[in-house]
């Protein structure tokens, strides 16, 4: 199964996908057509990009009638925000200087 | 947009440290000393007092939460778009002292950690985009 980091990273790596996942993001909800007005891109190559950010997850679809609406998932960038991991490294060399400085301490 | 959460998540970091409770305590408190196992800062053990961490790639802003002299300290700590609380805790044992470190912060999902991170991301697409011509 690929590592979660190199689906998003890869997925928001081409930037006409970038910016309609942005766009999505500041914008709120968007149809296929009122995307497609501003990307400066075909309709259906902004298709087959919002299917790489569906694949992803980092985008939901939602039918109306004959339109689909497309939302972000910000939840979907969580594996990228996670700084539990990053903390924890940062913590443990810190606690190795504490106690370097403990032992200087004492002389 | 997916349900708001009230989860936390937590970074625990423990160690038996071979010193006394007031020594230990010294070294978290006495801002010429914790600059020189964490940061640069403006530390004052008071409660309420707002002060920085100080390091090169940029700044953490702190406020006194709690503060139990050789026992516990707490205090904010907003970086990179991150707002947690830090809490130090000091347990005497027969050799010396259980040192405990809890970082706890707010899962990412939660609208106050985006409104942070907000402005981190647009310099975060920035970076990736040269990263990955780089790795191409």
């Amino acid at each position: 199964m690929p590592n979660a980091h190199d689906v998003l990273f890869r997925t928001l790596a081409d930037p006409t996908r970038r910016a309609l996942f942005e766009r999505l993001c500041r914008d709120g909800e968007q149809t296929v057509g009122a995307l497609t007005a501003q990307s400066g891109v075909s309709q259906p190559a902004v298709s087959k990009h919002l299917g790489v950010l569906r694949q992803a997850g980092l985008v939901r679809d939602r039918h109306e009638g004959r339109q689909t609406h497309y939302s972000a998932q910000l939840g979907a960038l969580a594996p990228l925000i996670d700084w539990t991991s990053q903390m924890a490294g940062f913590w443990q060399s810190r606690f190795d200087h504490l106690e370097d400085l403990l032992k200087r301490m004492d002389q | 947009m997916s349900e708001p959460s009230t989860e936390t998540l937590s970074v625990i970091v423990e160690r038996e440290i071979p010193h006394p409770p007031e020594k230990i305590w010294r070294a978290l408190t006495q801002p010429h000393l914790v600059e020189e196992w964490l940061m640069k800062n403006d530390f004052k053990p008071v409660m309420n007092h707002r002060f920085n961490l100080r390091a090169d790639w940029g700044t953490v802003d702190c406020q006194v939460l709690a503060i139990e002299p050789n026992k516990t300290l707490s205090y904010t700590w907003g970086a990179l778009g991150l707002e947690s609380v830090v809490t130090w805790t000091l347990t005497p044992t027969r050799t010396g002292t259980h040192l405990r470190m809890q970082q706890s912060g707010f899962r990412p999902d939660q609208k106050q950690a985006y409104q942070g991170a907000k402005y981190g991301w647009q310099q975060f697409f920035a970076n990736l985009e040269q990263v990955l011509a780089r790795i191409d």
